[in-house]
């Protein structure tokens, strides 16, 4: 059973981790959850991004947000990927896969990839 | 809409921008019928708002976060021959005991009911996004009832913040544990 006495043991682990994490220079990854991302299917983008950034202990590095509508909504699902001194890269018509290959290669490695970027989908 | 779990997630968001401390989402479920209610305690609409709010083409887009999701949510109950019902106690009209509350009937035997879909990923994902807003889940079923509330799990974890990716995962697993015991 997921108790709440799991839940504290959770919280200890992660007090310490919260502790190394005051650091800047985070990687924002920010997915568009309005009406129109949802509908075209951002929630499941959403949660693989939570999901492996999880999985791959990336949490001190990445953080998952969740924002409107930024107005191209015939790109749904948009991601969005904010990091320090670069330039933002937007990624459209996403699905987990490609999420699970934006977190192995942008967020892990620091490629984009760029076959995903709205520059090559338009 | 794919799933009426998105409408729910798309419904609360609205909830989460209105300023609310508190957001409620109860699915009470019979044999034959869902009714699924947002309730929030956030700023909530003027008369002339909740007149027009569930009209797509009325929306301007000033009033950015309510858009088609309601209009949406609306065909969904009526095309199973049920209802949406949408109440609203604006801030200005009453400082102290304000909010919105969005409820839809649906009739699960209709052949236009849209499956309920995946609501442990919508909660989630609510609560990934909320930033100190609390969230109740509530889904009462003829056989048993599944429920969280963040007051409780923040009660827990002090300041650690429930986006953390490692709390959101305990608070899936307990969910599909909760789901996989009334389904026993």
């Amino acid at each position: 059973m997921k108790s709440l006495e799991e839940l504290a043991a959770i919280r200890e682990k992660m007090a310490n981790k919260m502790a190394l994490r005051e650091n800047a220079g985070e990687i924002r990854i920010v997915v568009g959850m309005a009406t129109c991302g949802i509908s075209a299917g951002a929630r499941p983008v959403l949660n693989t991004f939570v999901e492996e950034v999880a999985n791959q202990g990336l949490s001190s590095k990445a953080t998952v947000t969740q924002t409107g509508c930024i107005g191209i909504c015939q790109f749904e699902p948009v991601v969005e990927v904010f990091e320090p001194g670069k330039e933002k890269v937007t990624y459209v018509k996403m699905n987990p896969e490609k999420a699970r290959r934006v977190v192995e290669e942008h967020i892990k490695n620091g490629r984009t990839v760029s076959e995903y970027t709205i520059g090559n989908n338009q | 809409m794919k799933e009426l779990s998105l409408n729910i997630l798309d419904i609360a968001q609205n909830s989460l921008t209105a300023k609310s401390t508190l957001v409620e989402i109860l699915l009470e479920e019979t044999d034959e019928t869902l009714r699924i209610t947002v309730r929030d305690n956030g700023c909530g609409m003027s008369e002339d708002m909740v007149r027009r709010v569930t009209d797509p083409f009325c929306t301007s887009r000033t009033t950015r976060k309510v858009g088609l999701g309601i209009p949406f949510f609306k065909l969904a109950a009526e095309q199973t021959g049920g209802r949406l019902e949408l109440e609203s106690v604006s801030q200005d009209v009453s400082p102290e005991n304000h909010g919105t509350v969005i409820s839809g009937l649906f009739y699960k035997n209709h052949l236009d009911f849209t499956p309920l879909g995946d609501v442990v990923s919508t909660v989630c994902t609510l609560i990934q996004g909320c930033g100190g807003v609390d969230i109740v889940f509530r889904h009462t079923m003829p056989n048993g009832e599944v429920e969280t509330d963040t007051r409780e799990i923040r009660a827990m974890l002090g300041d650690i913040p429930l986006s953390e990716p490692e709390i959101l995962m305990w608070i899936r697993g307990n969910l599909e544990e909760q789901y996989a015991e009334v389904n026993h």
